[in-house]
């Protein structure tokens, strides 16, 4: 990977390594006893050990003067790999807060990192961002270079962005566990942190545009809206709601430049269009690219892909209210959200439709592929979490479904039942396409990893949705005297076996995703094949399965 | 309208400057009135600021991540309102930088949580929440009362908090750290000057039940037993608050 620099880009990534190292040691030192000295010397180790491996690396030979006539994928194989590891570690740590659901007493240490209340964002931030976020960025350098049919615009850049922006998910889980947490759901990180993931940002976007600019196609492929749309969407929303103001440079704790109503408002303005831009853009991007690619057939519906975009870029950023029914945020925010909520089930099933639309002439394809029968799965389970999403906005079914386990399932269907396995089935496919190989190391585990994650999908969300819906419930039951029947604890007893039941999904999920591991190992270690993908390159000719306006 | 489109596809600047318009609108719409129309957060005039050590203590919560299972925000449903108290209000969380009102509750509401039970009763139930409650799944919290509280940056917490519009004065500012400690302290000179500064309303007690320096859990015991007592606008009809 770093050989890919040329000796100008191995000094510069030198230079800037030993002041982002010497900006380490400066936090720590005037951090004190605030938490951020921790941070500071976190960035120092990795500064230290990143600025040795670009040394080592130093006196390789000079990579070619002319590299455009082939594509850049070390960038794209780093980030699969990562976001693997990314993934058993969420997975891990998801399943074990699962279990302390079940006994709290699973803690095994009486520490403070090991308690609940810091675990969980270190499951969603590893999962949504570790797992999630890497995936994105490896696939979209992917694929937009071959959309475009050129190579990255920079060899520099794409490594900062992975480096960068996995700096950033350590940053957070870490502070997690040290006790740095702003409290907004799904952005934990504290500002500094989310300084940073700006700066990687902006270097992301002006990477893809610069992309996009080389593109010998004149029209920018489908999947390239999406991935644009997930990246300048995420930008907003993350800048808008990290607004805060630190204590000082050099302590880790800010408070949050809104209050209440409007920081509510806001947070949830966030909060779901991180679910949009974030989880459901990016990987129809993804899905746009590899469903087709795989089932060897072009999209379904050129109209209904447009409609689908921009039904979704419009309706989603009037959503986030619908967190908010009952709540002191006034009425008519909470039906606007309800109202634009309803609306969004357009254009989701318009996308899911049109993936299974894409998918027909192809059906003894999903049957026999475990890889194709991933992405079929995923848009299954996108639009039937679209339509449970938009069901538990109306705001009657919402008094029942809000602050339950309904909601938690209905996250878990979406997320593992749509973007880990849109992900998995475009890690399957890209593996063997980046590492040259015929196929996948076992077919049969990729089987075996479709069935163990299908089930421990269907057993999480069944588990949840009983749950949810008894506790809401017994919440409102009332006796005959007209009083309320249930104690509150009483419904957390009643959630007991249910609570079980989802920590073995998770486990099964988690397993899963250990012989994905496996299997992607395996594949990497078997000898190269020369003969596979001849086209693979910019020069080749333009695939007919991704051609536009049809 | 797809031709159209056709042609969009081919400038990639166009398509991001649709993108970020596009996306703009919603949140345009929804959330800048909320700081322009003036019946979203409504006047009330007793709302009292968090004292030192309930900031401390609320700063504690977030730390350690307790709003992921308890929320603060009680809805205008009966069921809630019976087992909880009077529905949330707006200016309940005027001064909360950020809100706590939380998406989940794994355990119960806390948003009228203060009065309900006895400085001993969490001091307990924060240690080992199975001693008291041996059904519940809440995290034990142990170390909270070996841990001394920091409270020589409070001043500092303050001062932020006032640039945010919190209304701390000079005096609230610059006699943080006594406060905080003050507070803890009953029936002595600091802790008169806590009430004098935040209002007779103040619970000023040894909350954690052992003497000495604040604790962590002083902070925590302290800002749960503040919950839904920075003003009685709830206990008001909706008419008549206006």
């Amino acid at each position: 990977m770093l050989s890919e620099l040329t000796t100008g880009q191995r000094q510069a990534a030198m230079v800037f390594l030993a002041l982002f190292a010497f900006g380490g040691l400066f936090v720590a030192g005037f951090g004190g006893a605030d938490p951020i000295a921790g941070h500071g010397w976190l960035v120092l180790a990795i500064a230290l050990l990143s600025l040795f491996a670009v040394l080592t690396r130093y006196f390789d030979p000079e990579p070619a003067a002319d590299r455009s006539g082939a594509y850049y994928d070390a960038p794209v194989k780093a980030g699969i790999i990562i976001a693997m590891i990314w993934a058993v570690a969420g997975m891990f740590v998801g399943d074990w807060v699962a279990w302390l659901l079940v006994n709290p007493n699973l803690t095994f240490v009486e520490e403070a990192w090991a308690s609940f209340g810091r675990l969980r964002p270190v499951h969603t931030t590893a999962v949504i961002f570790g797992f999630g976020g890497n995936a994105l960025i490896a696939t979209s350098l992917y694929v937009v270079q071959r959309t475009c049919r050129t190579r990255l615009a920079g060899h520099l850049s794409p490594l900062f962005v992975l480096w960068g922006y996995n700096l950033f998910c350590l940053l957070a889980v870490t502070g997690y566990l040290w006790g740095i947490n702003q409290s907004k759901e799904y952005a934990e990180p504290e500002w500094y942190a989310d300084i940073w993931l700006v700066i990687v940002w902006v270097v992301y976007f002006v990477l893809y545009l610069r992309t996009l600019a080389r593109r010998k196609e004149p029209h920018i492929y489908v999947a390239n809206w999406y991935y644009l749309a997930f990246i300048l969407v995420v930008a907003i929303l993350h800048i808008v709601n990290g607004l805060a103001l630190p204590l000082s440079w050099a302590q880790a704790k800010s408070y949050s430049l809104f209050s209440g109503v409007q920081d509510a408002m806001t947070q949830w303005w966030y909060g779901h269009n991180a679910v949009a831009f974030f989880l459901t853009a990016g990987f129809l991007g993804m899905m746009y690219y590899y469903l087709p690619k795989r089932a060897g057939r072009p999209i379904f519906s050129y109209r209904l892909s447009i409609i689908s975009f921009w039904g979704i870029t419009f309706f989603y950023m009037w959503a986030g209210s619908h967190h908010l029914h009952y709540t002191a945020l006034p009425q008519w925010v909470q039906t606007l959200g309800m109202t634009f909520s309803l609306m969004l089930l357009i254009p989701s099933w318009a996308s899911a439709g049109n993936a299974l639309l894409t998918l027909n002439g192809a059906w003894h394809k999903v049957r026999d592929d475990a890889t194709l029968r991933f992405m079929f799965l995923a848009a299954v389970f996108y639009g039937l979490s679209t339509f449970e999403g938009s069901f538990m906005a109306i705001r009657s079914v919402n008094a029942l479904s809000h602050y339950t386990d309904w909601t938690v399932g209905h996250v878990h269907a979406g997320a593992l039942g749509w973007v880990a396995m849109i992900t998995f089935g475009a890690i399957y496919a890209s593996v063997p396409w980046l590492w040259k190989r015929q196929s996948m190391w076992s077919p049969a585990l990729v089987e075996v990893h479709f069935w163990l994650a299908l089930a421990g999908t269907l057993i999480y969300v069944f588990a949840m949705w009983n749950s949810g819906i008894i506790q809401g419930l017994m919440w409102r039951t009332y006796n005959e005297s007209g009083t309320l029947a249930y104690s509150f604890i009483e419904s957390l007893e009643a959630m007991h076996p249910y609570y079980i039941a989802r920590a073995v999904g998770g486990l099964f999920f988690l397993i899963g995703a250990l012989v994905a591991c496996y299997n992607i190992w395996m594949t990497i270690r078997t000898p190269q094949t020369a003969s596979v993908l001849k086209d693979d390159v910019p020069q080749g000719r333009a695939d007919p399965t991704l051609e536009m306006g049809r | 309208m797809f031709g159209l489109h056709y042609k969009l596809e081919t400038k990639a600047i166009a398509l991001v400057i649709a993108i970020i318009g596009v996306a703009s609108i919603g949140g345009i719409v929804e959330i800048a009135p909320l700081f322009t129309i003036d019946q979203t957060v409504e006047e009330a005039p007793d709302m009292r600021v968090l004292t030192p050590l309930e900031l401390a203590g609320r700063n504690i919560y977030i730390r350690e991540g307790c709003n992921a299972c308890h929320s603060q925000m009680i809805r205008t449903l009966r069921d809630e309102v019976e087992r909880y108290g009077p529905y949330s209000r707006a200016v309940e969380s005027q001064y909360d930088h950020p809100m706590l009102w939380g998406s989940k509750r794994t355990g119960p509401d806390l948003a009228r949580v203060g009065g309900k039970y006895s400085d001993a009763w969490h001091t307990a139930h924060l240690i080992n929440p199975r001693d008291l409650v041996p059904q519940s799944v809440m995290p034990a919290y142990p170390w909270l009362a070996r841990t001394q509280l920091r409270t020589d940056d409070l001043a500092l917490h303050l001062t932020r908090l006032r640039q945010l519009g919190v209304p701390y004065n000079e005096a609230m500012i610059a006699n943080a750290a006594a406060d905080a400690a003050g507070q803890a302290a009953p029936n002595t000179e600091r802790a008169w000057d806590v009430a004098d500064r935040y209002g007779e309303a103040t619970n000023v007690r040894d909350f954690d039940g052992a003497h000495g320096a604040p604790t962590e859990m002083d902070a925590l015991v302290a800002y749960l037993q503040m919950l839904g007592r920075q003003t009685s606008i709830a206990e008001t009809p909706v008419g008549e608050a206006q």
